[in-house]
């Protein structure tokens, strides 16, 4: 308990001491000092942890920690479940963390809300830690909102800026979407089973108990249709959270927010939550065909369409995040053929490479004085040697260097190569369309690193002299983190292959991921035919040189492409016209019938024939009444006849009756 | 009567002789307004002890009506009989915790007719206390009628230069749902021989009258909670409301809607809350949609937060007729954690009235430069009210949407969207309010937060997150008396 109770809640501690300090006049040293060591400390009982669960075969734990909610049937609590899946994923958000931490402290230096920046990081760590541990849904959901809700923090972070707060805001509101359809889903799951707990869930779907037909909109559904609806709805919830596409929008924008949270959150942590889940949940994915079918296709998708609109942009953030996007992609083709132990892989894999590729990305922009248009850098080689290098590495490891058949190989290379093999022996619908697509991404993603590459630390000297002048290698306390995120991305493919999907995946994941009696997927990516394990080779290989041919040997080649195929260039740097599209479609929409609903049906309908409507009324009644008031006798006397005719009248027909 | 001290009159009464003591202080010297002021917060200090004493000794276990007083009135079934059970002992505390806040948030913006003002909130308290204890139908319309007179005078003296218009508008809505009620009341007299509220509730009305006396509360209810499309008045009131008015109206006189369809509608006419339910359901989600879309185009912050509360208490009322422990736990649940986030909203927003006396939300941005702790407790409110888990307004949207889920999947499908909408309307007024940058020439000076202002808001804040992590006291408290309405209704409405 105190241990668990430690890694989690150390980081909320850290956060508070920094943000209610950073009020109360804490230097800025002392919250980073505290935020730091906290971290680290977290960061080291975690690999205790994963070495403990994972390899010394301890049993998965349940830690009650406390009362949350108890509503007649439904009930559901605060507590820790602690298992090998759990276990990666503090390792994964507990080891990056803690180096964006450290790393913060150099990148952040100069900035005057740092103790605000460090009680955020510490305060997402702690929301990041909650999701991983959480052993209900709702604690997922819990931990799920809260990254949302501080990464609006985070990417708003320079609030001064316009672009910052709009890309906040719709951050927050893209993944509210897909929150919406995870709050379906989570009612779905308590309507089929009774409980949201995860070990009440997982013992009912494996028995077959659920316990009444789900009746959704319209449809009674029977137990394997209500899965498959359950299912889509949660995955929708991870579509947002993981920028899938066509909830992906946010994620470029969301750049904007200062580079070490771009590492932490847009690449390695908040971003897998959604991969995470879909793992998490893999009893009941595991029955739900059709909806596995459409996260392979969704995650195909993704990865191709991030790849494509990467090839062209400019901005080395946003380059990056689109790579983010299409590894995310990868991941879930992975999750919906059933190979979980390489999606979970290729997540943790990623993790540090991708984080590697941002903070090398923060140091560049940090050498260049804040440029981050990869037109204005060039030859920067020379001037940052190290950063250069460790770019070299995280770019070896993104696009999947190493030697098919062996075990020669970067972390990349064996996590991704075992996703897109598992594609290819997949089963379900989307798992042939899938595969393909997932070869082509991978020569794409080639191309694009390589371009970085060249762009940024290649060929001519396009920044100002101005800028040049001020060009120097980041302080170690950036590079550090750097070197060991770099040899992360080197060498945890290497060591970590036979436990995630290897040899040792019984004894490893101990029941953490399920997977049902007729799937054998994980057993057969160990038999692929040749020519599907060379492919992927030989396609970084020729993207490498594409690029090279590009951007190094010819570099005119780029610019009359894109006159050439002007239609497809500016298709491509225009993101498919996504933006623009859901501008049209729903925020201007929104204020149309925002100002409908307001200015029609509350000014003219509602009120007009309301309460507006009868005051004049009255007053209309009223002024007739007091025209009545004439004053001549005769007519007076002239209405009482009338009056007293039409009442004998109606007494007469009355008695008649 | 029983022997036992009659601690709920007490309660009630309490604010009133506080009144009369103010009423005794003359002049307007600073002394006076001194006195004045803290003869109310004391007052309504003791109130909120009082009411924390009864809520210590209420005894949860228990379904039915504790700390009975009665009193013969006018014979035959009209008495004075008070009383609490689980769900509105909970309201006695919030309306007494709200009310020292807003004596302390009118300290020194009133400047007018001081004495005049405390009394009527002083006056106001006894109302709304007295019709959460009221056991007798009769004793409640007075209490629910007399509560009006105060916040109408305190809209139409203290509030802005529309106070005529909006004071006029919600008095007429208000008048059509008062006499259909009064009619019905005197309907039940005529039908059960009783107004005793334990005796009603026992009382089964035959099928057809329940329908039309159905309706006639609900055309009370309706108005007050706001229910779309009776909800127009609401928007207007609060916008001319001084923030004190906001803030009971938001936060405690709404929820007079609410308990009334969870004491009299559910529980005595089910079956026509049954046959209704469909029709319920629809103008709540409405609701929803419908003020969340106007939420997002308003130009004034107090117009904005005042849809947003319409919105909100859509979740209430499709709560309350999903008729499930989830779904009416739930509508209790989101009444009093609304109270709290709504309160401290109009408490925010009153805060930067009083340094720039504007409300239009163009005229701010970047206030988080200057102000840092304000930004904080203004953010930590606005993801309250957009329900973030953690909050307290997430769990109550969470329980009323699951509860309606059980009962019908496409309410819950359409209701649930208010998580994206609530999102969009609130964010985008904390973009242009306290964030960007610090441009506006009026703007440069304008102070944090006063010591006294952080005594108003930091210990809302605190409830705001405790109740969101460990809602426990209040769910454990409203249980049994929860189980028992439901249970009730549906041994008489057959699903």
């Amino acid at each position: 308990m105190l241990f668990y109770g430690a890694i989690v809640f150390l980081p909320l501690l850290g956060s508070l001491i920094a943000g209610l300090g950073g009020y109360y006049g804490i230097s800025t040293r002392v919250s980073e000092f505290v935020t730091c060591i906290f971290m680290v400390t977290v960061a080291a009982l975690s690999w205790i942890a994963f070495f403990a669960i994972g390899f010394q075969g301890i049993k998965s734990l349940r830690i009650p920690i406390m009362q949350w909610v108890t509503s007649s049937d439904l009930t559901f609590n605060w507590a820790f479940r602690i298992d090998t899946l759990t276990a990666v994923m503090l390792v994964v958000v507990s080891t990056v963390s803690a180096l964006v931490h450290i790393y913060s402290i150099g990148y952040m230096r100069h900035d005057s809300g740092c103790s605000r920046f460090f009680a955020y990081l510490s305060l997402f760590t702690f929301m990041m830690l909650m999701l991983v541990t959480a052993n209900n849904l709702l604690q997922v959901f819990f931990g799920w909102e809260g990254v949302g809700f501080v990464s609006y923090l985070l990417i708003g972070f320079w609030y001064q800026r316009l672009s910052a707060n709009r890309a906040a805001m719709k951050a927050f509101i893209i993944n509210r979407i897909g929150d919406f359809s995870f709050l379906l889903g989570i009612f779905g799951i308590f309507m089929l089973f009774d409980s949201v707990d995860f070990d009440v869930l997982f013992l009912k779907v494996a028995l077959g108990q659920t316990t009444q037909k789900l009746h959704f909109l319209n449809w009674d559904l029977d137990q394997q249709n209500a899965l498959n609806i359950v299912c889509l709805l949660l995955f929708v919830g991870a579509m947002g959270k993981s920028a899938q596409f066509l909830l992906h929008t946010w994620l470029p924008d969301a750049m904007e927010g200062p580079t070490p949270v771009s590492a932490l959150i847009h690449a390695a942590t908040m971003v897998t939550a959604g991969v995470f889940m879909v793992a998490r949940m893999s009893p009941i994915f595991e029955f739900a065909l059709t909806a596995c079918g459409v996260i392979t296709f969704i995650g195909a998708t993704t990865a191709f369409f991030a790849a494509t609109v990467g090839l062209v942009q400019n901005d080395i953030k946003r380059v990056i995040a689109y790579s983010t996007c299409s590894q995310l992609g990868y991941m879930f083709v992975a999750l919906g053929v059933g190979a979980y132990g390489a999606s979970v892989f290729h997540l943790f894999t990623h993790a540090f490479f991708k984080a590697l590729l941002f903070l090398g990305a923060g140091s560049v922009i940090h050498a260049v004085s804040g440029e981050q248009d990869m037109r204005r850098m060039g030859g920067l080689r020379k001037y940052v040697p190290m950063t250069y290098w460790m770019m070299i590495i995280g770019t070896l490891a993104l696009t999947g260097v190493g030697i098919p058949g062996t075990l020669i190989g970067t972390s990349g290379f064996f996590s991704k190569d075992a996703i897109i093999e598992s594609a290819f022996v997949g089963s379900n619908v989307a798992s042939e369309y899938a595969f393909w697509l997932l070869v082509i991404t991978a020569f794409l993603t080639s191309f694009y690193s390589w371009r970085l590459i060249f762009m940024v630390f290649h060929g001519k000297i396009r920044a100002t002299a101005d800028i040049m002048h001020h060009v120097c290698e980041s302080p170690p306390v950036m590079l550090v983190p750097l070197l060991l995120l770099a040899a992360g991305a080197l060498f945890i493919g290497i060591v970590f292959q036979p436990f995630f999907f290897g040899k040792a995946y019984h004894h490893f994941w101990n029941d953490a991921l399920f997977t049902a009696v007729d799937n054998n997927i994980m057993e057969a990516i160990h038999h692929v035919p040749l020519w599907v394990e060379w492919l992927p080779f030989f396609l970084i290989t020729i993207g490498f040189f594409m690029a090279f041919l590009f951007y190094i040997l010819i570099p005119s080649i780029p610019e009359r492409l894109s006159t050439t195929f002007s239609t497809i260039y500016k298709f491509l740097l225009n993101k498919w016209y996504f933006d623009e599209l859901y501008n049209l479609l729903f925020v201007r929409t929104t204020f149309a019938i925002g100002n409908f609903f307001w200015k029609i049906g509350d000014g003219k309908i509602i009120d007009g024939f309301g309460p507006n409507g009868v005051a004049a009324w009255i007053i209309g009644i009223t002024n007739k009444v007091v025209r009545m008031q004439t004053g001549y006798l005769y007519h007076y006397v002239f209405v009482m006849m009338i009056g007293i005719t039409g009442l004998v009248t109606w007494m007469m027909i009355r008695s008649l009756n | 009567m029983t022997d036992k001290w009659p601690i709920l009159s007490t309660l009630t009464f309490l604010p009133l002789f506080g009144a009369l003591l103010i009423l005794q202080i003359k002049g307007n010297s600073k002394k006076a307004r001194y006195d004045i002021r803290n003869i109310a917060f004391l007052t309504t200090f003791f109130v909120f002890i009082l009411s924390l004493i009864i809520l210590a000794d209420f005894n949860v276990e228990l379904a039915g009506f504790q700390m009975e007083d009665k009193i013969d009135w006018f014979g035959n079934g009209i008495s004075y009989h008070m009383g609490i059970d689980g769900i509105s002992v909970l309201f006695v505390v919030l309306c007494a915790f709200l009310m020292p806040f807003c004596i302390l948030a009118s300290w020194e913006t009133i400047k007018e007719q001081l004495k005049e003002y405390m009394i009527a909130f002083l006056i106001l308290e006894t109302m709304i206390i007295g019709v959460f204890c009221a056991l007798n139908a009769f004793l409640f319309y007075v209490f629910f009628e007399g509560s009006l007179i105060p916040i109408f005078i305190i809209i139409g003296v203290w509030g802005g230069k529309g106070r005529v218009y909006a004071s006029l508008k919600f008095f007429l809505y208000t008048l059509l749902g008062s006499l259909l009620m009064l009619i019905a009341i005197m309907a039940m007299y005529w039908q059960a021989r009783t107004l005793d509220i334990p005796a009603l509730l026992n009382h089964t009305f035959p099928p057809h009258m329940q329908t039309w006396l159905f309706l006639a509360f609900l055309a009370s209810f309706a108005v007050k909670i706001p229910m779309w499309p009776v909800h127009t008045w609401l928007p207007d009131a609060h916008v001319e409301a001084p923030t004190a008015g906001s803030v009971i109206l938001a936060g405690v006189l709404l929820k007079l809607g609410g308990y009334g369809l969870l004491r009299f509608s559910l529980p005595m006419f089910p079956l026509a809350s049954a046959e209704f339910t469909p029709l319920i359901f629809v103008f709540s989600s409405v609701a929803i949609l419908y003020a969340s879309f106007v939420a997002f185009v308003q130009t004034d912050i107090k117009k904005l937060i005042a849809y947003s509360s319409i919105a909100h208490m859509g979740y209430v009322t499709m709560g309350i007729f999903s008729a499930n422990m989830q779904g009416v736990e739930g509508a209790v649940f989101q009444m009093l954690s609304h109270g709290i986030i709504s309160g401290a909203l109009f408490l925010c927003v009153g805060v930067i009235y009083d340094r720039m006396h504007t409300r239009e939300i163009v005229a701010f941005g970047g206030l988080v430069n200057n102000m840092p702790k304000y930004a904080s407790v203004f953010l930590v409110c606005t993801i309250a009210n957009i329900g973030l888990p953690g909050t307290s307004g997430f769990l109550g949207e969470f329980l009323t949407l699951i509860g309606v889920f059980r009962v019908k999947s496409w309410v819950a499908v359409i209701a649930t969207t208010g998580v994206i909408l609530s999102a969009t309307y609130a964010l985008y007024l904390c973009r242009r309010v306290i964030f960007g940058a610090l441009d506006k020439e009026k703007l440069q000076d304008i102070l944090d937060l006063s010591l006294r202002e952080k005594f108003i808001l930091y210990p809302m804040v605190v409830l705001i997150v405790f109740f969101g992590i460990y809602p426990s006291p209040i769910l454990d408290v409203v249980r049994c008396t929860v189980e028992a309405l439901v249970r009730n209704y549906h041994e008489i409405v057959l699903i």
